[in-house]
């Protein structure tokens, strides 16, 4: 499988007046058209990672890598229009709440039809047209009646659907996936990831996926990702998880409660300091 | 540099001191209040602006304590040999039209100006947080009452309700003072309100009704706190205001009564002369000028520091 | 310990009214751990607020150590009866110290010995005596926690109410403060019951569990029963499937299961 994206040796600093924060050490991954899950605790830099390749890191955030490959095009950091461009157009992100996501006086409707205005020239009537396609290519049942609701007025599950469908507009290539399902319930969220899937696969997308629920991440992607403090520690198939050999991330299974463990004490993850320095 | 050796250990006091302040660990009580008021002034010093608004507000201070030994004349003793001089080397700002020297008049003015200041914000701003944080507390039928009665005081014009209570009261300087308080509680009364609501239904006062405190409790030590900062910012706002009302009031002759040195009052007595002695009228107006702007700059640094909003960045 | 007894709440009223809770029944015995899982909507919180007292609007029978509740709450009830919150940066005051935080409730129930017991409860909830006099905002999530563990616990309730304990931590702190919250129900013999939406926390915690969903219990079970997955209604099969992680075919029988419920 030959690459859609390859990041090299990616670093991100923030500096305040006070000190300087490494959010993001060192992380170079490569990733097909495949579904990949990037599991971290809060503060690990899993986030900072995507929003660094979308190129959503503000000043004073300082963003530096050795190379950046996409879909066999290098990226240099000094040709900002090309960046932008495939940023607009091929790379689509999801984010945890939808609700800050959309404009709270426009209906879903006509925020998805502008938004394949911008990206193509068409008329409203195509605009509209392509906008409920998407709104039922996310399995919405009645996209009509969608199209003219506001944001305040639908469920968090739709909310994300029409998220979804916003940023399906372009046909973009890769969708990063920054917790798309937390802050949704749980079998609401089994049927997201359904969609998800379904429209990686039909559309032979690639899926970046940021969550820090191992097990949802363990079944849902083909490979995983364990971060920690910005460095990763360790990569591997979702199905070998179990198998995984690195201490932190045998820490974090550890840790988790089972239904099926009648334990009454959980281990506690002991952190090494040296996690943070060795070369990954 | 002689002097070097002598200041270092000093030097080493002084980052022991910070240390002590800035410590993650504060060992009591005051060491932590200490601590955040620290970081709170460094927040505050790096807005070179605010600080100049601090300096003006300390000069003023200054300036009205140590009055009689900075005068170099009497404020109200006319000497009628002297009247409408200009500014030269023995009156640094002229004298007015009962050759009273105007430096001296407006040093003693500035304990009139800090003094309507001071009681306007000592009787308003408690009043307003008072009424605010209860109708927002209580809610229902009090909070709508008070409300309403905010809004009636809202509604008319500061200047003319001032006017309307100072006709009633009869002319005066305390007359001046209660007017202004009663025309400027009601804005803080509102700002109070919004706070309280916002801050009543989080779970930190959700914790501490379900520790069993009272609502005089939950009012005083939990919500007022919060309160205080973007109020202590609206009132050093809106001390410009109260000092050109209060100049206004002076001005109309409704305020403080001759021979009282109210900056107001004296450019109210030098319009006449407006033309031909412009000193009389400008210098008090341009004392005005530099504390409202002192009051304005601090409070604009005051709500940088303060503000629970801006704190989050 | 605990008796509801047909527990039903309105939000709302006239035409816009909302019922959270639709008359619902359970029995929590004395140093117990029984657990509510639900999804949001479920009114399993607004089970936690009627117990505690924060809603006062509601109807049914309510009964704590054999004494019927009415909605409002006497001062020997709130020592009796604590609660910890879900959102560990919400419920602790932001210009308030620890040690404010935790002599606060000493002084109102006039316990006396404030500093000592201050100390102790730090010590039981596993903080260091140097974190008493920080401010909320120098701690992490599971500092937090704890310190809100530590409010609770220092009126020495024999009751404690935990709505999403855990859920706004990382998965490695929420195993400490499960480990410490476990640790200390043993110690005390409390009561505990636990709200969350995380089968796991409740299986792991709990003895007995309710399901809720839109206002009812739909199944009351013991771990036991869980374990076995032998739960009778499909809503708890369906709850069970999806926090074992995902799988396609759960996802597309659930799609139909909740098309036909659109119906209510």
């Amino acid at each position: 499988m030959s690459a859609l994206l390859e990041v090299d040796n990616l670093r991100v600093t923030f500096t305040s007046h006070k000190e300087t924060v490494q959010a993001v050490r060192g992380v170079s991954f490569a990733m097909g058209r495949e579904k990949l899950g990037i599991v971290g605790e809060s503060g690990s830099g899993k986030s900072v990672t995507c929003r660094a390749l979308l190129g959503l890191v503000r000043a004073p955030g300082r963003v530096r890598y050795d190379g950046l490959r996409f879909d066999g095009e290098d990226l240099h950091p000094a040709d900002q229009r090309r960046m932008q461009a495939i940023r607009g157009r091929r790379i689509a992100m999801v984010m945890q709440d939808p609700k800050y996501s959309l404009n709270p006086v426009m209906t879903v409707g006509r925020q998805i039809a502008e938004a394949y205005r911008i990206h193509a020239r068409a008329t409203p009537q195509e605009a509209r047209q392509r906008t409920l396609e998407m709104l039922t290519a996310v399995r919405i049942r009645q996209p009509e009646r969608v199209y003219d609701t506001y944001p305040h007025e639908v469920s968090g599950g739709m909310g994300q659907r029409i998220m979804i469908a916003m940023m399906l507009i372009p046909g973009p290539d890769l969708l990063i996936a920054d917790e798309p399902t937390s802050a949704l319930d749980v079998t609401v969220r089994l049927q997201l990831l359904a969609i998800m899937d379904d429209l990686v696969q039909a559309r032979g997308m690639g899926l970046i996926f940021i969550s820090h629920d191992l097990n949802l991440v363990a079944s849902f992607c083909d490979r995983i990702i364990i971060m920690y403090a910005g460095r990763i520690m360790e990569t591997c198939r979702a199905g070998d998880l179990h198998r995984a050999s690195h201490p932190y991330t045998r820490g974090l299974l550890n840790c988790l409660p089972q239904i099926d463990q009648p334990d009454t004490y959980l281990p506690v993850l002991e952190r090494d300091p040296a996690w943070r320095d060795e070369a990954p | 540099m002689t002097a070097t050796p002598a200041t270092r250990p000093q030097r080493g006091s002084l980052a022991r001191c910070r240390a002590w302040l800035l410590s993650a660990a504060p060992q009591s009580r005051r060491q932590a209040r200490l601590g955040r008021a620290y970081l709170a002034w460094r927040h505050f010093a790096e807005n070179r602006l605010a600080v100049v608004g601090l300096g003006i507000i300390v000069l003023l201070v200054a300036v009205a304590a140590l009055a009689p030994i900075l005068a170099p004349y009497s404020p109200n003793a006319p000497a009628l040999t002297q009247r409408l001089l200009a500014p030269g080397p023995a009156h640094w700002l002229g004298t007015d039209e009962l050759g009273r020297d105007i430096l001296s008049r407006i040093i003693f003015g500035a304990r009139l100006t800090l003094y309507v200041v001071a009681l306007v914000a000592v009787i308003a701003a408690p009043v307003g947080l008072l009424i605010g944080t209860i109708a927002g507390y209580a809610g229902g039928f009090l909070d709508t009452l008070l409300m309403r009665i905010t809004d009636i005081f809202l509604a008319f014009p500061k200047l003319i309700l001032a006017l309307a209570f100072v006709s009633a009261l009869g002319p005066g300087i305390e007359n001046a003072i209660i007017a202004i308080a009663v025309t400027a509680w009601p804005p803080y009364a509102r700002i109070a309100r919004a706070e309280t609501i916002t801050i009543r239904n989080t779970e930190f006062i959700k914790a501490a009704r379900l520790q069993g405190a009272g609502p005089v409790r939950l009012v005083w030590g939990h919500v007022m706190p919060l309160c205080l900062s973007s109020l202590i910012v609206r009132v050093t706002l809106d001390m410009a205001g109260i000092i050109l009302t209060a100049a206004g009031l002076g001005f109309l002759g409704l305020g403080a009564q001759p021979p009282l040195p109210e900056w107001g009052a004296m450019i109210s007595s030098g319009r006449k002369f407006m033309l031909d002695q412009w000193w009389v009228a400008a210098m008090p107006g341009v004392a005005i000028f530099i504390v409202s702007l002192g009051f304005n700059l601090l409070g604009d640094g005051l709500r940088d520091v303060l503000d629970p909003k801006a704190e989050e960045r | 310990m605990i008796q509801v007894a047909n527990l039903q709440v309105v939000f709302g009223r006239g035409r816009r009214a909302n019922p959270a809770l639709r008359g619902i029944s359970f029995a929590v015995a004395a140093g117990e751990v029984y657990g509510i899982v639900g999804e949001s909507g479920s009114g399993k919180s607004t089970v936690l607020n009627v117990l505690s007292g924060l809603w006062r609007h509601w109807s049914g029978q309510v009964s704590i150590d054999d004494r019927p509740m009415a909605g409002r709450r006497d001062r020997a009830f709130h020592k009796e009866v604590q609660m910890v919150f879900q959102d560990p940066y919400g419920s602790l005051h932001p210009r308030h110290t620890v040690d404010r935080i935790l002599s606060e409730p000493v002084a109102i129930h006039r316990l006396g010995q404030s500093q000592a017991r201050v100390l102790r409860a730090l010590e039981e909830v596993g903080l260091d005596s140097a974190f008493r006099f920080r401010y909320p905002h120098q701690l992490s999530g599971g500092q937090r926690q704890r310190v809100a563990v530590a409010r609770a616990l220092i009126l020495e309730p024999r009751i404690l109410l935990l709505d999403e304990p855990t859920s706004a931590l990382d998965v490695s702190v929420q195993a400490e403060v499960l480990n410490l919250l476990t640790r200390l129900q043993r110690e005390r013999r409390l009561t505990y019951i636990l709200v969350s939406h995380d089968l796991a926390v409740v299986a792991h915690m709990c003895r007995r569990l309710a399901v809720m969903r839109r206002g009812v219990i739909v199944e009351e079970l013991t771990v036991e029963h869980l374990r076995q997955r032998r739960p009778r209604h499909p809503y708890t099969r369906q709850l069970i499937s999806a926090s074992i992680g995902y799988d396609r075919q759960a996802a597309e029988a659930q799609a139909e299961i909740d098309a036909e419920g659109e119906g209510d």
